[in-house]
């Protein structure tokens, strides 16, 4: 079990917010010593647009991947509706290296209910349901007690905090499946069948859970609204980088001395994140590449990191993107063919197969790149590989398909001296056709 | 087939949804705890409760990787081999494992005490390697680790 909230050092003058080193900070005692469900009822003494606009001011941006900026999302939320309206909190955190949510169910889990609860009056929802993903059970188990303290303390349930407003927060465990992290793919396993998303439109705003208006918000997205409402917008749109301002969670894996979860502004330079941050490459060897935002992003050139900063624009220009800001840090020695063939194995192992592309391609392109892997391929593989993942990008319901292409993709682009080196002459080549 | 305590659990959940289908992984949870995976028989058990037909339940049950319709070792000790672990020696953890349970990835011992699997990212990587004993972690391993773990796991 970690000891500290954030595993942050004394790498910048940012006092952490949404993972704070205070002891004991999962307990409701605590919490509330340090002003926690105090965001709440400041919230419930404003209109609930005013919520809204106080989020939306404050430019938060979604933290589960997309960048998505949160108030406008509340927004799409019918005001007057006959139906039910509903919260999914995405819990689901699956992409290969993100860790950070799982820290805020174990050290920060009442500001994660008080967040929730801000979000459901804002919206008018009485049902808010956070999905945790399977194997996060012990997890799960942790956001029940607190919720359990949070419901005898009237922060959730019938007429939260002595006001009129009521709302209940129910945790659903899932089981096993990195595309319940899409936002209807977790609708539909919520609603207890295979997690398949659907088909864009209708949105979830229009038609979610059960065919009622619906929003789905990743957990930390959630943990930053109880700052935004105690401290106001304007502090908190100052906060690193202006137009995707915010702490941030970034977790730093691979090869760094010091890998964990830590809190910082958004802007951070990478390299400071791995040198500073995360303590630098063990032997201190060169650093060949980095994943900047889970498996799905593009990885970059060692060499290319100079400048790039860790916030949704930087990192676009820099030709890759934030994500769930899980940075995977690889030295010299890395096969990097093996981490690609390990990531095409797991979009292999993930794809729903609603989808022809994304079944069949995210498979043949593992079979391709396993043939790269045992140095093996064609030379004409390297431009079959790509026109696989071409054929995926685009052609799926859900960015999957996507997910699943982008990294070869850049591997492709940024690496390609990597393939050559493990082609075979072509007469001497025996290995298969991919696609049979 | 469920036990009087989970049938009860059951039912209060059924006031949480509008629906009783959503109880789909709520109760082959119940299942797999109790039973330690999910038979046939059971599957139609949970169709009849929650008023779907079996093909669902089945549907279901074979699309999330964590629901079992096979028993697994006493211990089913699951590897994460992703790229954060992968990085930092999960492969050396896997053939360790292998190694000292006289067993490949996939299979489960004669005596039934463990079985071993290869599981996808479990949100480590910051402590990787690791592997996973039903709901607990063990984390920041290596040989010795893993060593000291399978004389606790008896």
């Amino acid at each position: 079990m970690m000891s500290r909230p954030s595993d942050s050092t004394k790498a910048s003058s940012w006092s952490p917010v949404i993972l704070p080193d205070i002891k004991d900070y999962h307990k409701i005692d605590v919490y509330l010593a340090s002003g926690g469900y105090k965001a709440l009822k400041k919230a419930l003494g404003m209109k609930p647009e005013e919520v809204t606009d106080e989020v939306k001011k404050s430019n938060l941006r979604g933290r589960g991947g997309a960048c998505f900026p949160t108030g406008l999302k509340w927004t799409f939320m019918p005001k007057q509706s006959a139906k039910p309206k509903y919260l999914c909190v995405n819990g689901d955190e699956s992409e290969p290296g993100t860790f950070k949510d799982r820290q805020i169910f174990e050290f920060n889990p009442h500001q994660l209910i008080e967040g929730i609860a801000i979000a459901c009056y804002a919206m008018g929802v009485a049902t808010a349901y956070l999905y945790v993903r399977g194997e996060y059970a012990r997890w799960a188990k942790m956001m029940e007690k607190a919720l359990a303290d949070a419901y005898a303390n009237n922060f959730v349930g019938d007429k939260i905090c002595g006001s009129g407003f009521s709302t209940n927060i129910y945790i659903h465990v899932g089981a096993g499946a990195y595309i319940c992290g899409e936002e209807s793919a977790l609708m539909n396993s919520l609603e207890g069948d295979r997690g398949y998303p659907r088909v864009k439109p209708p949105f979830p705003a229009q038609f979610g859970l059960w065919g009622c208006p619906t929003t789905i918000n990743n957990v930390e997205t959630i943990a930053n609204v109880p700052v935004i409402i105690d401290r106001g917008w304007e502090w908190y749109s100052k906060i690193g980088t202006p137009k995707h301002p915010g702490p941030i969670l970034v977790g730093v894996s691979g090869h760094v001395n010091n890998p964990g979860v830590f809190e910082m502004a958004t802007g951070e330079p990478l390299l400071e994140i791995i040198h500073k941050w995360a303590g630098g490459v063990p032997g201190n060897k060169r650093i060949k590449a980095v994943i900047p935002g889970g498996s799905s992003t593009m990885i970059l050139r060692g060499e290319a990191l100079e400048g790039v900063r860790m916030d949704a624009d930087s990192l676009k220009a820099a030709g890759s993107a934030v994500g769930t800001a899980g940075v995977i840090v690889m030295d010299e020695d890395t096969d990097l063919i093996r981490v690609l063939t390990r990531i095409a194995k797991f979009y292999y192992h993930e794809s729903c197969g609603q989808c022809t592309p994304c079944r069949e391609g995210t498979g043949w392109m593992w079979k391709i790149l396993k043939r790269f892997e045992e140095s093996q391929a064609r030379k004409q593989d390297i431009d079959l590989l790509l026109e696989v993942a071409n054929n995926i990008e685009g052609n799926t319901i859900c960015a999957l398909g996507d997910a699943a292409a982008w990294p070869v993709q850049a591997m492709v682009k940024r690496f390609r001296d990597e393939f050559e080196r493990r082609t075979v002459p072509e007469a001497a080549g025996t290995a298969e056709p991919a696609a049979a | 087939m469920l036990s009087s305590a989970n049938l009860e659990r059951f039912d209060a959940l059924k006031r949480r949804y509008p629906e009783t289908k959503a109880l789909t992984l709520p109760l082959l949870w119940m299942i797999q705890e109790e039973y330690g995976f999910i038979s046939e028989e059971s599957m139609k058990y949970a169709a009849g409760l929650l008023g779907v037909p079996y093909g669902h339940v089945l549907g279901v049950v074979t699309f999330y990787t964590m629901f079992r319709s096979k028993p697994a070792g006493k211990y089913h000790i699951e590897v994460c081999t992703n790229v954060s672990c992968m990085l930092r020696g999960s492969g050396e953890i896997m053939s360790h494992l292998e190694g000292k349970l006289g067993i490949k990835c996939g299979e489960t011992t004669k005596d039934r005490r463990y079985s071993l699997g290869e599981v996808e990212c479990m949100g480590a990587c910051g402590k990787a390697p690791m592997f996973a004993v039903g709901e607990t972690y063990y984390e920041n391993l290596d040989t010795r680790k893993v060593d000291k773990i399978l004389d606790e796991l008896r």
